[in-house]
């Protein structure tokens, strides 16, 4: 599904991503670890098409498609998702029409009808109960003064509506109590199918209890020093990132 | 024929012709007016007040003075003006008075809600007591013009502790007829102790024409009172219009401005008001949308002459085309208004790179135990939101539109009529994403 190659990113003058080469085919869940300041929040924004990187060596294919040619918003329409780890806040747009304007605008890019807001609603009622959330949060803005694991849900819930084909989800974990981290992260399982994949982007293994990963990948410095299965993340719980680190200067 | 000659002329014409009707002290009003008019001249941008924004255009166009002729407008016609039908309201047709078109005889019987021309006929005194006590136009020679040629206008009294529930609607729609002229409308509140009401007045332009509204409103807010005065400029892309809000507020009375103006190629809105009482409290909010070759121009002064008081300014404007807008927001915080707690924010939204923005906060503060603050920005669209809409399949163009109307919203949020505020949040998001919002 995504084949990235000798992936290098800049933002401004400074080189972030330094050779990134990963694989990832439908129906699997890839967790990307790493310390902060590894690149992984990095690789996440310039896999949805974050304006303020610049892709400098690299290519990559997503479902035949050089996913670097298209804008932000083709790769949405192409099933690209990314789950923000800072969602922004739009006041004065309510979340059933921005809900409704990205999902019909999908529709559109595929040549199918558009829903009004009627028939709208029938696909809001299902997917708020993917995250357990009340209806009113519809017609509140788009996370404006929504709390830390509302706004996530929120991403969640977008992430329902719009039925992505790839997931990134970039730190959802971060700042969630473990109610919260356990209604997102069952969100994030009920939506898997054997035709999507998912990346979850973390710097815990917690998360990692609830989403369990097909492999597991450390990223540091902007390059991925280590893959394995499920249990290196717990090798990495257990012994902290300094383990994986040391040899690098060595 | 000088600009000022050609007012001259006109004003000899109107003090014969019954310009000297009502009562005595009238004319001499008048006189002062425009003789101080004469004296003044029309501001120039060497004027710190004008200094973003001139009025050639407006000097140069040597306006008429329209003669009373029937209106041809039927309620059909003004229908899609009538923001809510339920509400009281006067309907002026370039500046006269159409009762047919009006309807305001549900009010409480203790609140008085007449023309100007009738209350100088039913209580001359108490007119004459309140016209031009506050629209001072020593200074100002557009309210000293309106001063001296004032047809027609609403008076509003409401009596202690009274609640004018629904909205007052003054409607001014402005058609063909008034190619070339001057109107001069007037409007004076007057809202007695612990009262309530709001006002809604509305300037619209059926059928192009290029004229003048120079429009002065007089609000005095009580002891406890509150007013709420919502102005609404969407006149056409020919017209000139000036306009003057003058407030003053007594101990613990509240006043509300709101100004959306989108109409007009050259406006000047002026939002001014006193907090004369302890307690007061202000909010002057406003909206501008230009694009083309508009100019607009607000220019707002709160004046905190008691202490304890109160003032919060929202002013935003999206520009576009080679649109000009010029913000200058005044605060005044006399010695002995201490505890006075002021905060002033202005934001303006450049659409393209030829539109500009002047803003120019002014803080005059001479106590010492206050909290005053004013921030400006003018910019673009922020990059990560835009991206956030993106990044959902949302396209570009789409993307902006929608931000764009957000950027409006966080202003029309303020305003407290529902029926005014959905209007007015329909007509932006339509303007900017060309769809309707439901």
């Amino acid at each position: 599904m995504l084949t990235i190659t000798n992936l290098h990113a800049s933002a401004g003058d400074k080189e972030i991503l330094k050779g990134i080469s990963l694989t990832i085919n439908a129906g699997e869940v890839h967790a990307i670890m790493g310390p902060n300041g590894s690149g992984k929040s990095t690789l996440a924004q310039v896999i949805a098409g974050h304006p303020g990187y610049e892709v400098t060596a690299g290519t990559i294919e997503y479902l035949g498609q050089d996913l670097l040619e298209l804008e932000a918003e083709e790769r949405a329409q192409a099933g690209v998702f990314l789950a923000f780890q800072y969602p922004i806040e739009i006041p004065g747009v309510t979340n059933a029409y921005f809900l409704r304007a990205a999902y019909n605008e999908i529709r559109k890019a595929h040549g199918q009808p558009e829903l009004d807001p009627i028939e709208f609603l029938d696909v809001m009622e299902e997917k708020l109960k993917v995250v357990e959330m009340d209806a009113s949060m519809m017609q509140r803005s788009v996370n404006a003064g929504f709390s830390g694991g509302e706004k996530k849900r929120n991403e969640i819930l977008q992430m329902a509506v719009l039925a992505p084909k790839l997931a990134v989800l970039d730190e959802t974990d971060s700042g969630l109590d473990i109610d919260a981290l356990r209604i997102v992260a069952e969100g994030v399982n009920k939506l898997k199918r054997p035709d999507n994949a998912t990346i979850v982007v973390t710097h815990y293994q917690r998360l990692l209890n609830y989403i369990v990963p097909d492999h597991v990948h450390v990223l540091a410095g902007g390059r991925i020093i280590k893959s394995g299965g499920k249990e290196l993340a717990l090798e990495l719980e257990a012994k902290c990132y300094d383990w994986l680190l040391e040899p690098v200067g060595a | 024929m000088s600009p000022l000659a050609n007012y001259a002329e006109q004003f000899a014409a109107t003090a014969t012709a019954g310009g000297a009707e009502g009562p005595a002290w009238l004319p001499a009003l008048r006189q002062r007016a425009f003789d101080r008019f004469h004296a003044l001249g029309f501001p120039t941008t060497r004027n710190e007040d004008w200094h973003f924004t001139s009025v050639t255009p407006i000097a140069e166009r040597r306006f008429k003075t329209l003669k009373p002729a029937p209106t041809a407008l039927t309620g059909a016609d003004v229908a899609p003006f009538l923001i809510d039908p339920s509400w009281h309201r006067l309907v002026f047709v370039n500046g006269q008075f159409e009762p047919g078109l009006s309807q305001f005889a549900g009010l409480p019987a203790e609140v008085h809600v007449s023309t100007l021309a009738e209350a100088l006929r039913e209580r001359p005194e108490w007119v004459q007591a309140h016209l031009g006590s506050l629209a001072a136009f020593d200074d100002a020679a557009f309210t000293a013009l309106n001063t001296a040629f004032v047809q027609d206008g609403v008076v509003v009294h409401v009596p202690v502790e009274e609640t004018v529930d629904t909205p007052l609607h003054i409607l001014h729609v402005i058609d063909a007829q008034a190619q070339g002229a001057a109107i001069h409308p007037r409007l004076l509140v007057v809202a007695d102790r612990a009262s309530a009401i709001t006002v809604v007045e509305q300037f619209v332009e059926l059928g192009a024409s290029e004229h003048l509204v120079n429009a002065v409103a007089e609000i005095v807010v009580a002891d406890g009172a509150r007013v709420a005065h919502y102005k609404l400029q969407r006149e056409g892309s020919a017209a000139y219009h000036v306009g003057t809000v003058q407030a003053t507020q007594g101990r613990d009375a509240a006043f509300h401005s709101f100004s959306f103006a989108e109409g007009a190629a050259l406006s000047r809105t002026n939002i001014y008001t006193k907090l004369h009482g302890v307690n007061g409290e202000a909010r002057l909010n406003g909206l501008y949308l230009i694009d083309g070759n508009q100019h607009a121009d607000h220019q707002t002064f709160v004046e905190h002459i008691a202490e304890a008081c109160a003032s919060r300014e929202l002013y935003k404007g999206i520009l576009d085309g080679s649109s000009h807008g010029v913000f200058n927001g005044k605060v005044y915080v006399d010695p002995e208004a201490q505890k006075t707690d002021g905060k002033q924010t202005n934001k303006a939204l450049l659409l393209s790179e030829q539109a500009r923005v002047d803003t120019k906060p002014q803080l005059e503060i001479f106590a010492d135990d206050v909290k005053c603050t004013h921030g400006a920005t003018v910019g673009r669209l922020d990059a990560m939101p835009l991206f956030y809409l993106k990044s959902r399949g949302i396209s570009a163009e789409n993307a902006k539109a929608l931000l764009t109307y957000a950027f409006a919203a966080e202003v029309l949020e303020t305003i407290e009529v529902d029926t005014l505020r959905l209007e007015l949040e329909r007509a932006v998001f339509a303007r900017f994403t060309h769809t309707a919002l439901e």
